[in-house]
């Protein structure tokens, strides 16, 4: 371990530790540009310039490994000339149009300058422009104001795994552009604008609509897929202007899909904002009062098993616990939080979560997935399992429906059989499992949204126990959720009680007239043509195929717009925090289901937020571990039994759009149009309306 | 790269394939590299794309290679852009590269450039009406001792005087190729008028 000294002071560092990473342990700011800590160093800005003892010149601090007895300077006269020349340099080509750039107060350019540019140019030529690109529907680009940092290159090639966008031309006449004129073909590709250290990639959605400055930063939780990511959501008054990503190394490091960060324009259209009753055929704006009494008339009366309820996607977890407490009081025990029609066993914790934890990823030197297109039904843990590819010494291989994944791997079957012949071992993959030191085995929905998902889940579960999944040591054996709310409602008991009717069970009932009232808490992406002549009471914020049918719509508030609980699919509880307050007369959705039980005459026991949690942390312990992953026993799950060899098909057919607030995005819109045909789905149609 | 066909003013073609012939000695190229870096074959492909193409190379070539290859279209055009000796429009049939570094300059390399646009009526980086003859300047050429230099095709003119110009273009108009090397008559990078030292030598060495 190499011993330096920096500025007079001594420290001891890892081997291969660069002198900005060791500057950076003492505390010491070094400016930079190029160097990212995630992405590769090229060392082509010279900004981070130090001085080293017995070196002719200042060196880049990014690129020189510490070595034993260096002496290094970083706040001398030689210093701070080199970086004012590398200042003075980078700024002869860029615009001064700070005032009417985005970037404008969080720009890197715009910071270091103050600390080492010159109060005028020396500069007599011309300034160079630059075309702008087109780079897709995410980003903006103001490429003259471009300094040739390459950390997008570097994001777009190394993380994102989608080699677009490249630097040509050289010298003076450098430029970066994608692969001619061409829409970036990544669901990574808002993190190129977060990576541009100046305004020359910006975000397209976000573009002259606010300074940072003036935005009110409220650290909340992603619950567009269930992955759970960290992020930053950012209002003036009661809008949503952006979403950024968060740090969290355990989940999405520091990265954002484009879904999550850009959908939030669909806070903002087809909202819900006043109870509606549907009278004669038609939806009818009323108070809460009068939605209230019509839906405690309906249920008046009506026997428990007459009565069901249905979670949906987005659905946070006090919630469903306060209308699985109220279905209880009804006398029903037909609820179900998998709306959408997934069948596996939620008896044994390890048999739903994803144990190893997504980090686990990066432990893992082969991995199985099974039934499920990461990418697009988990873009993070896609990126993740991609990063471990880039570290050398792992195999993937895939069951089930062959897409571009960002790095190579073997598909060895498309459907359940293929797991039967790895259990016994007759499966030409199997000999590499057996020599794995800590195999990974990645089920997605794709393998349980099917009849036989009960089985599929016990042959996976197999699979996990001739290969040595669920060691003390390692736990391999993962499922890979689809929607944020799916394990909070499990860990909750929002499902079929004693006696009661699951998903499939409900909507049969209801088409049959079995069933008279059912009550939608988000639920959007059921058959809504099989609820029959079911009486439905819409509880959610989006007028999408739930609230069209409906008889009721209780108007709720969208995961910006409360403090709520969302269980990702590692099973780590994490909270949603109000970012801006909902429309109109919206309220949380814990407090209508509360409301809405003294209506019925069966008053919930609880008045404030703490008192609820406060009882889920009683009934599921779970709960009391905010932020943490609890880990999972294990005891046998699923179903042995017949198996349907039909291949296995990813629930996600356009990333783009997977649920109420993405479907009401313009931006994703765009998306779609411009990309889902370009990353592997498909194309959509063009209809009349289109120009 | 953006939008080749306005910022130019030409046509991109929309195909390009390989001649058979080609197509071997590519796979011989390729074969030189080791199994997993075969993107190493990138500029030398290139260059046959390019000779196949009458000197110059479309986006649907540099695509080409990118497929022959296995590598990202990006990581081709960054190759093709970043390299002057790779034409990114047509040239002329004769493509003449006049030498304007600094010791060709001294050496009267304006001249030179001069006595072209006089003799072919086209200006830097102009092709003539027939497609026969395109004009150029580059950075050094690497063949200082022998300034000024002007390169055509895949031979050196060197010692050029403005008075070379005339026969060297209407030999090459009368689909001759002009002696390549030095104009007046030296050998290889010898002192004019032969060697001043070891004179004995390098006559017996020579001979």
């Amino acid at each position: 371990m190499p011993k330096l000294t920096i500025d007079g002071i001594e420290i001891e560092v890892e081997a291969g530790t660069s002198i900005l990473q060791a500057c950076e342990q003492l505390g010491i700011e070094i400016p930079r540009f190029c160097y990212h800590e995630r992405l590769s160093v090229p060392a082509n800005c010279r900004m981070c310039l130090v001085e080293m003892e017995r070196a002719p010149k200042p060196v880049a601090s990014c690129a020189m490994p510490c070595g034993d007895g260096m002496v290094v300077k970083t706040n001398s006269e030689t210093v701070l000339k080199a970086r004012k020349g590398v200042m003075e340099f980078l700024l002869i080509n860029h615009p001064l149009d700070c005032p009417i750039c985005d970037q404008g107060g969080e720009c890197d350019l715009q910071d270091q300058a103050m600390a080492y540019g010159f109060d005028r140019g020396r500069y007599g030529e011309n300034k160079r422009a630059v075309h702008d690109k087109y780079m897709g529907p995410t980003i903006q680009t103001a490429m003259t104001r471009c300094i040739h940092c390459t950390r997008c290159v570097r994001f777009i090639n190394e993380v994102a795994g989608v080699p677009d966008v490249g630097a040509v031309n050289r010298g003076e006449h450098m430029e970066i552009t994608t692969f001619v004129e061409k829409a970036i073909g990544s669901e990574l590709s808002g993190n190129l604008a977060d990576v541009c250290p100046v305004g020359a990639l910006l975000h397209k959605p976000y573009s002259f609509t606010a300074r940072p400055w003036e935005l009110r930063k409220t650290e909340s939780v992603d619950v567009l897929d269930a992955v759970g990511c960290n992020i930053r959501v950012d209002t003036r008054g009661s809008e949503v202007m952006r979403v950024l990503p968060r740090v969290n190394d355990d989940i999405n490091e520091e990265w954002l899909n484009d879904k999550s960060r850009y959908a939030y324009d669909g806070l903002k259209r087809q909202r819900l904002d006043r109870p509606y009753v549907r009278k004669n055929g038609k939806l009818v704006a009323v108070s809460w009062q009068e939605a209230f009494a019509t839906v405690a008339a309906k249920v008046k009366g009506l026997p428990g098993n007459r009565i069901a309820a249905i979670s949906g996607d987005l659905a946070d977890v006090e919630s469903q616990f306060a209308l699985k407490e109220l279905m209880g009081r009804l006398g029903s025990a037909n609820l179900d939080c998998r709306q959408d029609g997934a069948r596996f066993d939620t008896s044994v914790r390890a048999g739903y979560l994803f144990n190893s934890g997504i980090a686990g990823i990066e432990k893992a030197d082969v991995i199985l997935l099974v039934g499920t297109n990461p990418r697009w039904e988990a873009t993070l843990v896609n990126a993740r399992i991609r990063k471990r590819y880039l570290a050398g010494g792992v195999k993937i291989a895939l069951i089930g429906e062959q897409k571009d994944l960002t790095y190579p791997y073997a598909h060895i079957g498309t459907g359940p059989d293929a797991l039967q012949q790895l259990s016994d071992g007759t499966h030409a993959f199997a000999e590499t499992l057996r020599n794995a030191k800590n195999p990974m085995l990645i089920v997605g929905m794709g393998a349980f949204q099917r009849a036989d998902g009960l089985a599929v889940q016990a042959a996976a579960r197999v699979v996990g126990e001739v290969y040595g999944m669920f060691r003390d040591d390692w736990a391999g054996f993962n499922v890979l959720h689809t929607a944020a709310a799916r394990v909070g409602g499990i860990e909750a008991g929002f499902l079929p009680g004693e006696g009661g009717r699951d998903i499939h069970g409900i909507l049969d009932g209801a088409s049959k007239g079995e069933i008279d009232v059912v009550y939608l808490l988000g639920a959007d992406e059921i058959d809504t043509a099989r609820l029959g002549k079911a009486f439905v009471v819409y509880q959610g914020h989006h007028g999408d195929a739930g609230a069209h049918r409906a008889d009721v719509i209780l108007p709720g508030a969208a995961y910006t717009e409360k403090n709520a609980v969302y269980v990702n699919t590692e099973g780590r509880p994490q909270l949603a925090r109000l970012a801006a307050f909902p429309p109109g007369e919206a309220r949380e959705d814990w407090k209508i289901v509360r409301a809405l039980s003294e209506a019925v005459g069966a008053t919930l026991p609880y008045d404030t937020q703490t008192q609820l949690r406060q009882r889920l942390m009683g009934v599921n312990p779970i709960f009391a571990a905010v932020n943490a992953m609890t880990p999972a026993a294990w005891a046998p799950f699923g179903v042995q039994g017949a198996v349907d060899p039909a291949p296995f098909v990813s629930p996600v057919t356009n990333f783009y759009m997977t649920d109420p607030i993405s479907r009401a995005s313009v931006t994703m819109a765009n998306c779609t149009e411009a990309l889902a045909g370009a990353v592997g789905g498909p194309a959509q149609e063009r209809t009349g309306t289109h120009g | 790269m953006s939008a080749p066909a306005s910022d130019h003013g030409h046509q991109e073609p929309t195909s390009f394939a390989f001649t058979q012939e080609n197509l071997e000695l590519a796979k011989r190229i390729i074969a030189k590299y080791p199994e997993g870096k075969q993107a190493s074959a990138c500029m030398p492909l290139l260059d046959v794309a390019q000779r196949q193409h009458g000197g110059w190379l479309p986006r649907v070539a540099m695509d080409a290679v990118a497929e022959l290859l296995g590598m990202p279209r990006i990581r081709v055009y960054e190759v093709a852009t970043f390299y002057t000796m790779y034409n990114k429009n047509p040239v002329g049939r004769h493509h003449i590269q006049v030498c304007t570094t600094t010791p060709c300059w001294l050496r009267g390399s304006d001249d030179i450039v001069h006595a072209c646009k006089n003799k072919l009526g086209i200006g830097l980086g102009e092709t003539t009406a027939d497609g026969q003859f395109t004009l150029g300047e580059v950075e050094c050429s690497g063949a200082c001792v022998n300034a000024p230099v002007v390169q055509i095709g895949d031979d050196y003119y060197e010692d050029v005087a403005p008075e070379h110009i005339d026969g060297i273009v209407e030999a090459l108009k009368r689909g001759e190729t002009p002696k390549p090397g030095s104009q007046i008559g030296r050998r290889s990078s010898e002192p004019v008028g032969g060697p001043t030292t070891l004179a004995a030598f390098t006559t017996q060495a020579d001979d």
